[in-house]
């Protein structure tokens, strides 16, 4: 393992009630974040190929820890997103490193497929800062039942020197979905929007 | 008296592999188990509430239940504990009181008969209000390196006419434990405190 991990946590959400409806079944997200020195903190670094590697390690023990906490086989995840918070001694480049040359791959690989971008978010912050993971339908980034957030936060991550670093899976979309769109039945899932 | 109406449940692993000190040859995992109820007793002065702590009886065996399967399943794992509620801006501070019996009933229960009082807080907030669920170990109270807390909360609750309950469990002591006290290898077990 490349990254030095302080600690990973999860997070399961199940939505059984939504205004009074019972919600059948219920929706579930996951998340599974992972703290991590940040190898390049307190300075500045062209090339960050480091981050990238930890990023591709990330991306597989994430994705199963999150799929495993929802207790499906990979393929049945229907939506997923990522997001990183780097510690003030970061830069935001050092989680676009982590997050987008690497860290799909594996994702998709413990999923099954996953022809959508992967949405995402980053920020610079302190211990305790919120990330709001997006959540877009994997096979099909326009279906707009599965456009979603999930907010994680840890509140001892992440310190200066670290960055945090979640990726979120789900098994459904959101509770209620009824703004119509492209629903989840008429995917082709060829071009990774449709 | 009214029935336990649940809208949402969430549960949260952490697993801590150091805090800048030597990495641990055992993490330490934490997990809380929260669920979001309606509050039957929101909006109004309600004299008699007590017989609603039967009525949770079932829905704190539950999360229980899952705490332990979320920490691998095996009952002796488990080392420390602690409780807690946030009531709705609706609801008023004896709401969450309410939990102190069936909360409490149901860890000993699934535990198989811990000895400690568990460590519990509470307070009224509004959605994402942050509760500081305090831990000690499950048979002796002064043990030391079992003091902790496990910070917990959700974006979307406790909504007015709601409850946040929350039930916490850990496997061991904090990671880097070493300012003396009581340790864990020398308790007694009789009365619940050394």
């Amino acid at each position: 393992m490349k990254a030095k991990i302080r600690k990973i946590a999860t997070f399961v959400e199940e939505t059984q009630r939504e205004m009074e409806r019972e919600i059948s079944p219920p929706t579930r997200k996951a998340a599974a974040v992972a703290v991590i020195e940040n190898p390049y903190a307190g300075k500045y670094v062209e090339d960050l190929s480091e981050l990238m590697a930890i990023g591709e390690e990330l991306g597989e023990l994430l994705t199963a820890r999150a799929v495993a906490a929802l207790g499906i086989p990979g393929p049945s995840a229907e939506s997923y997103g990522k997001a990183a918070a780097v510690g003030e001694n970061g830069e935001l480049e050092h989680a676009a490193a982590i997050l987008h040359p690497k860290l799909g791959t594996p994702v998709r690989r413990v999923l099954g497929k996953g022809a959508a971008l992967i949405p995402s978010s980053k920020k610079r912050g302190g211990l305790g800062v919120v990330l709001d993971i997006p959540l877009g339908h994997k096979d099909a980034a326009f279906v707009r039942s599965h456009f979603d957030g999930m907010e994680v936060r840890l509140n001892d991550a992440p310190r200066a020197n670290e960055i945090m670093i979640a990726v979120a899976v789900t098994d459904s979309g959101r509770p209620l979905p009824r703004v119509g769109g492209l629903t989840k039945n008429q995917i082709k899932g060829e071009d990774g929007l449709r | 008296m009214p029935e336990v109406v649940v809208r949402k449940k969430i549960i949260c692993v952490e697993e801590i592999f150091h805090e800048g000190g030597p990495v641990a040859s055992t993490a330490l995992r934490r997990a809380a188990a929260l669920a979001v109820i309606r509050n039957p007793f929101a909006g109004s002065y309600i004299a008699s509430i007590e017989g609603f702590m039967d009525d949770l009886k079932p829905l704190g065996l539950e999360m229980a239940r899952t705490l332990v399967a979320a920490l691998g399943g095996d009952p002796k794992s488990v080392e420390g504990y602690g409780k807690g509620a946030i009531v709705g801006a609706a609801g008023e501070i004896e709401h969450g009181a309410l939990w102190h019996v069936p909360g409490g009933y149901a860890m000993r229960e699934v535990l198989g008969g811990a000895k400690a009082i568990v460590a519990s807080t509470k307070k009224v907030g509004g959605p994402g209000t942050r509760l500081d669920v305090p831990i000690t170990h499950i048979n002796a109270s002064y043990v030391r390196s079992h003091f902790d807390a496990m910070e917990v909360g959700i974006h979307d609750a406790p909504r007015a006419d709601e409850i946040l309950l929350a039930l916490v469990m850990t496997t061991g002591a904090r990671i880097h434990a070493r300012v003396g006290g009581l340790k864990a290898s020398e308790v007694i077990g009789e009365d619940g405190l050394r």
